[in-house]
């Protein structure tokens, strides 16, 4: 009996809302805007931080990278602006060494040296990173050998004249040839190709070795450390004629592989303290992935409560707009509640008649904002190339603050029209 | 078999306090009784207090002081639940401007007071359809009040104050928006339920109307100054009914008869 009379209380609800289509249409706008707004930036911002913790473990968590950074000129360098200099700085192979040998939960260390240049191959020029590092390059970086092999020790050992080309750069240098049976030049230096690699790996961890352009990223030329040592030297000119600059740094980089993240935590700031002990000047920095992580998780926790509250804020919106139309429903409607209170209605039947009506509204409105809010995300998937995720959490919650939005401002318009006296609402003009 | 008494009131008042020394007795302690199948007319002059006590009688409001024993039942104290529950049961309204809910249908309308007496739509569909043929508007059910003229709506209204069988019904000046030709029929409409044995109190300023009661209550100040007796109230005169209408039905609209003949609100 109360079931039935409840379903017809919602039928009269949703009846009397849709005698004023206009109305119940834009106060339920506030609530379908609100829950969409939630569900799509929620969805957005979790695709968004999902990109960026996935691009921070690529780095390797359990990696902590060490690069060469030139530091910052002084006055009395500026003051010799136009007259040729030299500096050195940056990471050094002993600094590799003495890590290896005292730092605790170090499985390897990778010393890199990363050259800008061109590279050759008949008529074909290109423009490069050439990367001299060790045999087990791969393994740190995660890199798929395509064709041929990676430098092993013995062309280390034997400074061998040998590379391996990324595919991109095999492609551009060699686009009829099999690149495994030609040589590439390097400054009038040829270096036979042994192997074509694809790293997996995102290229940005080596960015601060020169300004690298977008499509240069991923052409890069693997040298054994030894060689590029030797055929590079450890000073690069820059500059021109009578400024020029005389830059030396051995290692551009070095990428420490740790045991494992507990490791990675303890060993962060004796890195730290160890390098600054032989270095004065600020000439290198230091990333740790892990933390990186850390704070992408912040940074996305914060970015939720931000979000979340303009949610909240524009749903309250959504709920005055609600609660002003359901009062002024009341104030039109004051004879009716009368009529029905004359007619046997207890206070509970109006307040009930009256709620119903705001829940149908808000909950309507949820239910719209909830298939607008999926389906925005994924026309911004789309058209944006942005990843977007909408969590079962995000709709659920969507829609749980409509329902009760619909509750709490139509707690007060509804009491209001059960506690108008009978004998005055019905005198109502 | 008496007249069972349907309302007793003992020394009703109602004040209104506007301010220190500003106190309006609307009523200033009435004593009244009316006995199953009377039809009692309330007359006098604006602000006499007929208002007042039908809505007191109607359960719409408490007195201030005295007592008010509707079916034998003390209502002056009751919670407003129970006299939402007394108005639901017991009392049947007639309004002058009709009072019918505009987004509702004629047979809706004539199925609210049995919503909330917690029959279901359907529960109370055929019986309310019955009423409807009753008051001779069986074929405009799915009509609106909007659509229908005064007289008409103010039939629905008829038919709806008898949806909940109640003891007696209250009608304040119920031709009051209507022609003298449908003001008749509106009127021996209500003639028709009274011979039927239902309680009638109607408050006019229509000396012709008044002329159709048993009794004629005139109020002055708060007080009933003057009553006149016209006719004597059938005595056992049994229970009420709405088998009057049929005889209406009959007269006017005979198609109706057969479907009103089956009405099973006639004598329990
Ligand atoms: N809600 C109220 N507040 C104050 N005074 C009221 C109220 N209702 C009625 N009155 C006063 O009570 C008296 C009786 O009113 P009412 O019963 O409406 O008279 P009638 O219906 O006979 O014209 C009048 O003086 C009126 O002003
Ligand atoms: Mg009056």
């Amino acid at each position: 009996m109360l079931t039935h009379n409840f379903i017809s209380t919602v039928q009269l609800g949703i009846k009397n809302l849709l005698l004023h289509k206009l109305r119940s249409g834009l106060t339920i706008l506030g609530i379908i805007f609100g829950v969409c707004s939630v569900i799509s930036m929620l969805a957005i911002g979790e695709g968004a931080s999902f990109e960026a913790q996935e691009a921070i473990k690529k780095l390797g968590s359990n990696n902590i990278i060490l690069r060469s950074l030139k530091p910052p000129e002084n006055q009395s360098e500026s003051a010799n602006a136009n007259r040729s200099f030299e500096m050195s700085y940056g990471l050094s192979y002993d600094d590799g060494a003495r890590l290896q040998a005292t730092i605790p939960g170090i499985r390897r260390v990778l010393p890199m040296r990363i050259i800008r240049d061109n590279v050759r191959f008949g008529e074909n020029v290109a423009a490069c990173q050439v990367i001299g590092t060790l045999s087990f390059y791969p393994e740190i970086v995660t890199m798929d050998i395509v064709a041929g092999r990676f430098l092993t020790e013995i062309d280390e050992k034997h400074r061998n004249n040998v590379c391996v080309i990324t595919l991109s750069l095999a492609r551009k240098l060699f686009p009829y040839q099999n690149p495994l049976q030609h040589s590439i030049k390097i400054a009038a230096v040829y270096y036979q190709v042994v192997g074509i690699g694809r790293e997996t790996n995102m290229p940005e961890q080596r960015t601060q070795a020169g300004e690298i352009e977008g499509e240069t990223l991923d052409q890069f030329v693997y040298l054994p450390l030894s060689t590029a040592r030797i055929r590079f030297g450890e000073t690069i000119i820059r500059g021109q004629f009578p400024s020029l600059q005389f830059e030396t740094v051995q290692l551009h980089q070095i990428t420490v592989q740790m045991n494992d993240t507990d490791a990675v935590e303890s060993a962060d700031p004796q890195i730290k303290s160890l390098l600054d002990k032989f270095h004065s000047q600020n000439d290198f920095e230091m990333i740790v992935p892990l933390q990186l992580l850390r704070q992408a998780e912040q940074t996305k926790r914060i970015f939720n409560i931000v979000l979340g509250s303009i949610a909240a804020i524009s749903l309250l919106v959504g709920g005055i707009g609600i609660m002003n139309i359901m009062l002024a429903t009341v104030t039109e409607r004051t004879r009716e509640i009368g009529v029905r209170r004359a007619l046997g209605a207890k206070k509970r039947d109006i307040t009930m008649q009256f709620l119903v009506e705001t829940i149908v509204l808000s909950v309507g409105g949820g239910v719209i904002g909830v298939i607008v809010g999926i389906l925005v995300p994924f026309v911004v998937s789309h058209l944006a190339h942005m990843k977007t995720i909408v969590t079962f959490s995000s709709v659920f919650l969507a829609f749980g603050i409509s329902g009760a939005i619909g509750i709490i401002f139509g707690i007060y318009p509804a009491s209001t029209a059960a506690e108008l006296d009978p004998i005055e609402a019905l005198r109502h003009e | 078999m008496s007249n069972e008494v349907i309302i007793r009131i003992e020394g009703l008042e109602k004040k209104y306090i506007l301010g220190e020394e500003n106190i309006v007795r609307a009523l200033a302690g009435v004593d009244l009784v009316v006995t199953a199948g009377s039809y009692v007319a309330i007359m006098g002059p604006s602000g006499s207090g007929k208002s007042t006590m039908l809505n007191l009688l109607g359960c719409l409001d408490r007195p201030t002081a005295g007592r008010y024993f509707l079916g034998g039942e003390d209502v002056s104290t009751m919670p407003d639940d129970d006299l939402s529950k007394a108005r639901g049961k017991r009392i049947g309204f007639i309004f002058q401007s009709y009072n019918l809910i505009p987004q509702l249908t004629v047979i809706e309308n004539i199925q609210v007071p049995l919503f909330y007496q917690g029959e279901s739509l359907a529960e109370s569909y055929d019986r309310c359809v019955e009423l409807a043929n009753m008051v001779g508007l069986g074929d405009r059910l799915e009509h609106r009040p909007t659509q229908l003229s005064g007289g008409q709506q103010q039939r629905v209204a008829i038919a709806r104050s008898l949806a909940n069988d109640p003891l007696m019904i209250l009608a304040d000046e119920p031709t009051g928006n209507l022609d003298s030709k449908t003001g008749t029929e509106v009127l021996e409409m209500i003639d028709r339920l009274n011979e039927g044995g239902k309680t009638i109190v109607l408050v006019t300023h229509d000396e012709k109307v008044a002329k159709r009661a048993h009794r004629v209550l005139h109020m002055k100040d708060g007080l009933i100054d003057r009553e006149v007796i016209q006719k004597t109230v059938p005595g056992g005169a049994g229970r009420q009914s709405n088998s009057g209408l049929r005889e209406i039905n009959q007269a006017t609209k005979p198609s109706d008869g057969a479907l009103a003949g089956s009405a099973n609100q006639s004598a329990h």
